[in-house]
């Protein structure tokens, strides 16, 4: 290692600029956190001072937690968040490595089309798609939800995943051609491996809207049974709602499983980065 | 690449590999949204449907109460794009930079931390930076009266001169996590012996970054560039959340996706009118579209990659 | 979780869904009052349910910000629920147009209702009606006992006493006297421009005329309450350009404003969270003796999808919202919401009742811009809205505003030619 990389000055410059943008990134999580366990008296007066024995209280909390399943909710999401992450993944993958792999006829037609989809909001085509989850009976089921999610997250995990793939060495693959393995367990077994840092990076992208949306839970499925949590949060979040303490609540509550949610996929996605980085 | 000894046998593995995904994305989502572009080439006259060609295209841009609100959003929008471009994708180099190097104790923490922002939901920020900013609650003001500056205080989201900027920033907050996370990865699979050899050359530290990192990360930026771009132009959520879909004031915050929803969907008194709202989409779609080919054509296939 | 527990997991709830079609009618109703949720759970709700077994109801309100467009879609791709809550006006009226709503004008609910009751959700020519009216709201200021009783001042009748009033509070300086911020731009229309209107426009009067193009958006009657909006701007707190509605209601409630601009839908919300006493008073007329105007509102309605599969029970349901047992328990449920039938209500929230007996002493009105003013581009509310906050800060002058809206209604609306 050369003296440049150590030089203790760097450093402190390093850590110094990585707090100072930690603590940006972090206050307004934390302003929302600690005054949802204060009284809405407390909130106003000292918005910035922590919740003491004077200002603590749960009344927020209380409200909010009368008003639904959020267990249930949380569930809900669980499955609509995972489920979507695994079809893009999967199929975006397969769609990327055809793509990046394979000179054909219409390769960069198919690869255009398949962008397509970022470029204008889903939102617009709601109709459409509610008639259709109408037509075949999917209106309030989760699987609606992962269908659009998965369309939606499909053309950004393309478009990704096949750039780190025209990155995987040719060498490797038709090494792997001369020892017979076929085009599938190429995909799998060699050029997967090699792009998990890439799928860890797909996934946390399309996890946090899929976490987050609001729309088409609303409109697809705002049944009790499979509401998210986003949505049944949403109740306090209305335009007409003075209750801050329930306001406060509703949003730590929803800031906090997918952050902790996010935690474990970081370190998926860091051990995907390193161990792709090693090779 | 195929089997070489029956040339002309048809590959049906790339077939399977981009069926799944052609058809769940053709069904869901391409159907749905031409079905809806469709709609920019009829208007409804009592209750049914007719056909009017470009006649929709033509109000947009040729009657002024619709063309003044089009530009006054395309404007909002580019500034909107230009912050982040300017503010957003260096802080996020700079900061994916100091975390790659490879002694940085707590990075982990570091990167986890900065990327929280990014996985909130828009009306938590909006809420948020709201309360942050807000003339009444006084975080924002006290801050600034801390460190004497109190004077620099304006009730920003509430002036036509800085609620748009405020308001990028704020974006530019909350996203800056994803170029940071893309050029991370793309600096940590540059191979430890480029940059060892580069060492022995005597190329070290700030000069390694813009001689061997940065050229072998232009591949990356370029993708972040281009997904800042369709990601702008199609924003919403943020505006919506703070402003409101009016984009107040006085439309200052006004962008193209805002302009859409309230002409699609309507607005409280105002009725929504799929027709005009999906002929400002298919206008934003072919803006995307433009800048997308520009990119795809004119940098892309001229961009060297580096296997490794 | 693993793959198979996942599947698992999604077809269960696949089945649950479908199960929830059960023996029992049951009525799913489309509202954007999700501030009321709890209201209709645990009071509307079982009422209803005990005198009408068979007939089950499942109130699924959405945010106010989305209603109409949720509506709009779930009616179009036909998975909206039977029982729709209806905006006044015209965003209900393109719904019946469309097909939507079902025409109940024959419903015996609807006798108990006045025809400007009915005037929100009926044909243009009053022929058919296509919601029950449900409830009203009525504008005027909410101020704070306490501080008016410290600061020496009492209900003003007349502008310049309001404005006397606001002076005196300013120069004292304990409370800021006007909470209001122009963030989210419907307050200073609706509270201010709609709240205060009235008074020079003479109510009724005023607004038929402009509707038949009688009166212009630049007539000094439509004008000059721009000019005392203009004046607000002194009066309202610190930074209000970014003050948002819920940090007006906040500021309120805490007791650091001493007025509050409004209408009478707060009061439920208030008396939770307000620790001194309130009172209200109508907008303060030009010269004493002068006829007070009041706006009240025709603000909810309630209809039935034409497309529900049991038209029977939504009826039974529309019957009973047309019933004086559904006004009394809404009414007092919801003290602010006035229920607009014939059929006589007490109230018991005093504040409720205030306001409700401006009706005897005042002229009624509705807000100028919803009945088909706001029908063509550019929108007449949204441009109300946009101009009362630029005259407010100063941005625009009063007559420019009127010139502006003038110009902006008769590039369509033939009348105003």
């Amino acid at each position: 290692m050369n003296a440049a990389r150590k030089n203790p000055f760097n450093t402190y410059a390093a850590h110094g600029a990585l707090i100072l943008y930690t603590l940006i990134a972090l206050f307004p999580v934390f302003v929302i956190v600690i005054n949802s366990f204060k009284t809405r008296k407390a909130i106003f007066r000292e918005p910035l001072a922590l919740p003491n024995s004077d200002s603590f209280s749960l009344i927020g909390y209380e409200t909010v937690l009368k008003q639904g399943d959020f267990f249930l909710y949380f569930q809900n999401s669980m499955i609509v968040t995972v489920g979507s992450l695994f079809f893009i993944l999967l199929f975006g993958a397969m769609a990327a490595f055809a793509l990046a792999e394979y000179r054909f006829k219409g390769n960069l037609i198919m690869g255009l089309y398949l962008a397509l989809g970022i470029m204008i909001p889903i939102r617009i085509g709601t109709v459409a798609i509610l008639e259709m989850m109408v037509q075949t009976g999917l209106v309030n089921t989760l699987w609606a939800l992962i269908l659009v999610y998965t369309a939606q997250g499909l053309p950004l995990a393309v478009f990704i995943l096949s750039e780190f793939m025209r990155q995987v060495s040719d060498d490797l693959k038709n090494a792997g051609r001369i020892d017979g393995l076929s085009e599938y367990r190429i995909f799998f077994r060699l050029v997967l491996p090699l792009v998990r840092p890439a799928m860890a990076t797909v996934a946390v992208f399309n996890m946090i809207p899929i976490w987050n949306d609001l729309w088409f839970p609303l409109i697809l499925a705002p049944a009790e049974e499979v509401k998210t949590l986003t949505l049944g949060s949403q109740v306090f979040i209305g335009q007409f709602v003075t209750d801050w303490n329930a306001v406060l609540s509703a949003l730590s509550l929803a800031i906090l499983p997918v952050m902790a949610l996010y935690v474990i996929f970081s370190r998926q996605l860091i051990r995907g980065i390193t161990s792709g980085a090693v090779k | 690449m195929s089997d070489p000894h029956s040339k002309p046998k048809f590959r049906w593995h790339i077939v399977v590999f981009l069926a799944p995904a052609v058809l769940v994305y053709t069904a869901v989502m391409i159907y749905p949204l031409f079905n809806t572009l469709r709609l920019s080439l009829f208007t409804e006259v009592d209750q049914a449907r007719v056909y009017v060609g470009l006649q929709n295209f033509r109000t947009l841009f040729g009657d002024t109460v619709w063309s003044t609100q089009f530009w006054n959003a395309l404007g909002n929008n580019f500034w909107f794009f230009v912050i982040h471009m300017l503010v957003q994708n260096p802080i996020g180099i700079a900061l994916a930079a100091i975390l790659s190097h490879p002694k940085l104790r707590f990075a982990s923490f570091y990167r986890s931390a900065i990327f929280i922002p990014t996985i909130l939901s828009f009306v938590i920020v909006g809420f948020a930076w709201k309360l942050i900013l807000s003339p009444i609650w006084g975080i924002a003001p006290g801050m600034l009266d801390a460190v004497g500056l109190k004077s620099l205080y304006a009730p920003w989201l509430g002036k036509e001169a800085y609620a748009l900027t405020t308001l990028s920033l704020v974006s530019v907050w909350q996203f800056v996590g994803i170029p940071m996370m893309l050029i991370y990865a793309a600096l940590l699979s540059i191979p430890e012996e480029i940059l060892e050899a580069a060492e022995v050359e005597g190329i070290t530290g700030l000069a390694a970054f813009w001689k061997i990192k940065l050229p072998l990360i232009l591949p990356s930026i370029g993708i972040i560039s281009i997904l800042t771009f369709v990601a702008n132009f199609n924003a919403f959520d943020l505006i919506y959340a703070a402003q409101g879909a009016l984009a107040g004031p006085d439309f200052s915050t006004d962008i193209l996706g805002t302009f859409m929803y309230r002409t699609f969907f309507g607005f409280q008194l105002q009725l929504g009118d799929p027709h005009m709202g999906s002929t400002i989409a298919s206008a934003m779609f072919a803006i995307i579209l433009v800048g997308v080919c520009l990119y795809l054509f004119g940098i892309q296939s001229r961009m060297r990659r580096y296997q490794f | 979780m693993t793959k198979s527990t996942l599947i698992g997991a999604m077809l269960a709830t696949t089945v649950l869904a479908g199960a929830a079609a059960a023996e029992d009618v049951t009525l799913t109703i489309e509202s954007w009052r999700n501030d009321d949720l709890a209201i209709w759970q645990d009071k509307i709700i079982p009422a209803f349910e005990a005198a009408h077994p068979g007939i089950k109801l499942n109130f699924t309100p959405s945010a106010p910000a989305e209603y109409n467009a949720v509506l709009n879609s779930k009616l179009d791709a036909g998975s909206a629920g039977d029982i729709i809550t209806c905006r006044p006006f015209d965003a209900s009226l393109a719904l019946f147009e469309a097909g939507h709503l079902a025409d109940i004008s024959g419903l015996e609910g609807m006798a108990s209702f006045s025809p400007v009751a009915k005037s929100g959700w009926s044909t243009d020519d009053a022929s058919i009606q296509y919601c029950v009216p449900m409830a009203s709201v009525i504008h005027g200021f909410i101020y704070n006992k306490d501080a008016f009783a410290e600061l020496g001042i009492e209900e003003p009748k007349t502008e310049a006493e309001f404005f006397a009033a606001l002076d005196k509070i300013k120069e004292d300086g304990t409370y800021i006297p006007m909470a209001m911020g122009t963030n989210d731009q419907w307050e200073a229309a609706t509270m201010g421009y709609n709240n205060i209107g009235p008074n020079y426009w003479k109510g009724e009067e005023g607004r038929l005329a402009l509707l038949a193009g009688d009166q212009k958006l630049t007539d000094e009657a439509w004008v000059a309450p721009y000019r005392q909006l203009a004046k607000w701007g002194n009066y309202l707190g610190d930074g209000y350009e970014a003050q948002t509605y819920p940090d007006s209601q906040n500021i309120f409630t805490l007791g650091r404003a001493a007025v509050y601009p409004t209408g009478s839908w707060e009061i439920s919300g208030f008396n939770g969270l307000a620790d001194f006493e309130m009172g209200a008073f109508y907008p303060p007329v030009q010269n004493a003796g002068d006829t007070c105007y009041i706006s009240d509102h025709t603000d909810i309605g309630i209809g039935m999808n034409a497309a529900t599969p049991n038209p029977e029970a939504a009826k039974t349901f529309l019957n009973w919202v047309g019933s004086s047992e559904f006004a009394t328990i809404f009414a007092n449920a919801l003290p602010g919401f006035f229920p607009l039938s014939d059929a006589p209500v007490t109230l018991e929230d005093p504040l409720a009742q205030e306001f409700i007996s401006w009706r005897a002493e005042c002229e009624s009105t509705i807000r100028s811009t919803y009945q088909v003013l706001s029908r063509g581009t550019p929108n007449l509310e949204n441009e109300t809205w946009n101009a009362s906050v630029a005259v407010i800060k100063g941005e625009e002058s009063p007559e420019d505003a009127g010139k502006r809206l003038q110009e902006g209604l008769s590039s369509w609306y033939d009348p105003q030619k």
